[in-house]
Parts: structure tokens; C-alpha cells; sequence
């Protein structure tokens, strides 16, 4: 009986710690982090498609509703950054699992219009994400909480 | 100490509290810089107001992107309080008695005044506005 106790506060523990969700290499790109990164997560390029980094960044000047223009050299090294490491990108560590059910004729501006992050969201009510915690859905570190580490956790609240 | 050393020292002590915050060479320059702008753009330029520049800081405008009509769409009314993008990310106090490092990267200053009118007033500010507000954060 005490065997299986031990067996099972280990299996319990060793679930806890290593709980499901996507573990990427974190952002280390230094325009990226500071820039992107002035007003929201700088969000993993794994979780968009070049074409789709290559459309935001050419239109920094409406930036989903604000003025995010910066200047060219600036704006050129981070777009470089993003398609390298884009989700259809060969070099890029984990990308594969972000162009599932992608459509190739779509361009998303938005991770959030993704069919992989629609799904892995499926379960939560559309008013979580309007609550005060948490207030938009670009805000992943509301809920996921080591999310600045590449981290997405299910469950992390 | 000699009388006039403790003289330089209490002018010095005045004109630090006339300003309500600690000087910073770097802020000093910036605001050089859009005075010499404001008296070449504006011939009856006088001086930066705070007081303008808190009632720009507060006003409702025009003309801007639709989400952010106001400063105070996502810096907090109270600029000594932390504000929020609208992405739910916080934003260090405007006000330089709680954000020293506020105002001293003129290349910094630029992009966001440039960015920032542009969302709010959709239009760059001139460089009495810019002044004005600048004096306001200053003495915050």
C-alpha cells in the first residue's frame, strides 16, 4: 500500500511538473524583445507564418488599431527575425505544430485567428477573456504565466 | 562651508523643487531641443506650460485611431500610477518623480510622441504641445 503511495504522489508530482503545453525556445532577439515587447508579449514567430510576420511588420503604422511604426532598420532586423523563425520556416525550432489546418490561401494578422490556437482555446468561455484578469486575448501571460520563457501551460493560472 | 558655497547650494535646492523633480541633463537637452522648435514654429512662444500640458494630457481628441481618443486610453489619469496597454501590458508611470528614466532617449521620445499623436490626435504634435506635456510629466 505505501508502495503505491509513493508511486502515486510520484506520478502526481512528476505530471505537476511537467504539465502539458507548448515549451518553445524563448524570444532572444533584442529588437524584438524591446520593441514588440514595449507593449505586449513579444510573441513566439513560431506561432505565425512568414507571410504573416512579413504583412504585420509592413504595416506597423496600423498596428491593429495604434501607430507601432519604427524606423527602417529596426523594423527590417525584426522581420528578419520573425520569418527565420516562422512556424513554415525550416530553421525554425517547433513551427510544424502552427500550420496545422492552416489554410494556404490565409494570411493571419493575428495568432489568435489560428486554427491551433482556436482549438487549444476551445474550452475556455469568450467572457474569461474579457474579464479583468485578463482583458484581451493577446495578453497570454494572464493565464499562462511563464509565458516571457516560451512556456504555455494548460492549466498555469 | 563657506556663505557662498551654501548659497550656490540653496539656489540649487530652490530651483530643484521649483521643478518638482530631480534635473536630468539628458531631459534638459530634449527640452532645449522642442523650445528651440516651439520659437521657431510658433513666434509667440513664451514658455512650456504644464498646465496646457496637463489639460492636452486629459482632453479628449479627434482625428485619432478610434481605441485611443486620450493619453489616458492606456496611461493611467493619475500619471504617477502604472497605465496599461490595450494588449493588458503594464506601462512604467509617466510621471519622472516615479520614473526617473522618463525623458532622457531623445530618439525614444521621438518614436513614441511620433507613434502616440499620431493614434491620439492623428497628427504629429507640434513642439509646444510636446513641450507643454513633457513640462507636465516633468513636474509629476
Amino acid at each position: 500500500m505505501r508502495r503505491i503511495a509513493v508511486f502515486l504522489s510520484a506520478w502526481l508530482l512528476g505530471a505537476a511538473a511537467s504539465a502539458d503545453g507548448i515549451r518553445l525556445p524563448p524570444v532572444d532577439h533584442a529588437a524584438t524583445l524591446e520593441e514588440c515587447g514595449a507593449c505586449h508579449l513579444a510573441y513566439p514567430p513560431q506561432m505565425l507564418p512568414a507571410r504573416s510576420w512579413g504583412r504585420i511588420m509592413d504595416s506597423l503604422a496600423d498596428h491593429f488599431g495604434e501607430d507601432a511604426s519604427l524606423a527602417e532598420a529596426v523594423s527590417a532586423d525584426i522581420a528578419a527575425y520573425l520569418r527565420a523563425n516562422a512556424a513554415d520556416s525550416p530553421g525554425a525550432v517547433g513551427g510544424q505544430r502552427f500550420m496545422r489546418r492552416l489554410d494556404p490561401a490565409q494570411t493571419p494578422l493575428r495568432i489568435t485567428e489560428t486554427p491551433w490556437w482556436q482549438r487549444d482555446h476551445d474550452e475556455i468561455r469568450p467572457a474569461r477573456f474579457e474579464s479583468a484578469k485578463v482583458k484581451s486575448r493577446a495578453n497570454c501571460a494572464a493565464c499562462h504565466r511563464t509565458a516571457d520563457k516560451g512556456e504555455f501551460l494548460e492549466d498555469d493560472e | 562651508m563657506t556663505d557662498r558655497f551654501r548659497g550656490i547650494l540653496a539656489t540649487l535646492i530652490l530651483v530643484c523643487a521649483s521643478f518638482g523633480a530631480v534635473a536630468d541633463p539628458a531631459r534638459d537637452a530634449i527640452l532645449a531641443a522642442l523650445t528651440e522648435e516651439a520659437r521657431k514654429s510658433s513666434p509667440g512662444f513664451t514658455g512650456f506650460s504644464a498646465q496646457r500640458g496637463e489639460a492636452f494630457w486629459f482632453a479628449t481628441h479627434s482625428g485619432g485611431k478610434p481605441d485611443t481618443p486620450s493619453c489616458t486610453s492606456c496611461h493611467a489619469k493619475d500619471p504617477a500610477l502604472p497605465g496599461e496597454t490595450r494588449a493588458g501590458k503594464a506601462i512604467e508611470p509617466m510621471a519622472v518623480s516615479k520614473s526617473p528614466k522618463r525623458f532622457t532617449n531623445a530618439a525614444e521620445v521621438a518614436k513614441w510622441f511620433t507613434r502616440n499623436c499620431n493614434g491620439v490626435v492623428g497628427r504629429e504634435c507640434t513642439p509646444v504641445e510636446k513641450g507643454d506635456v513633457l513640462t507636465f510629466l516633468s513636474k509629476k
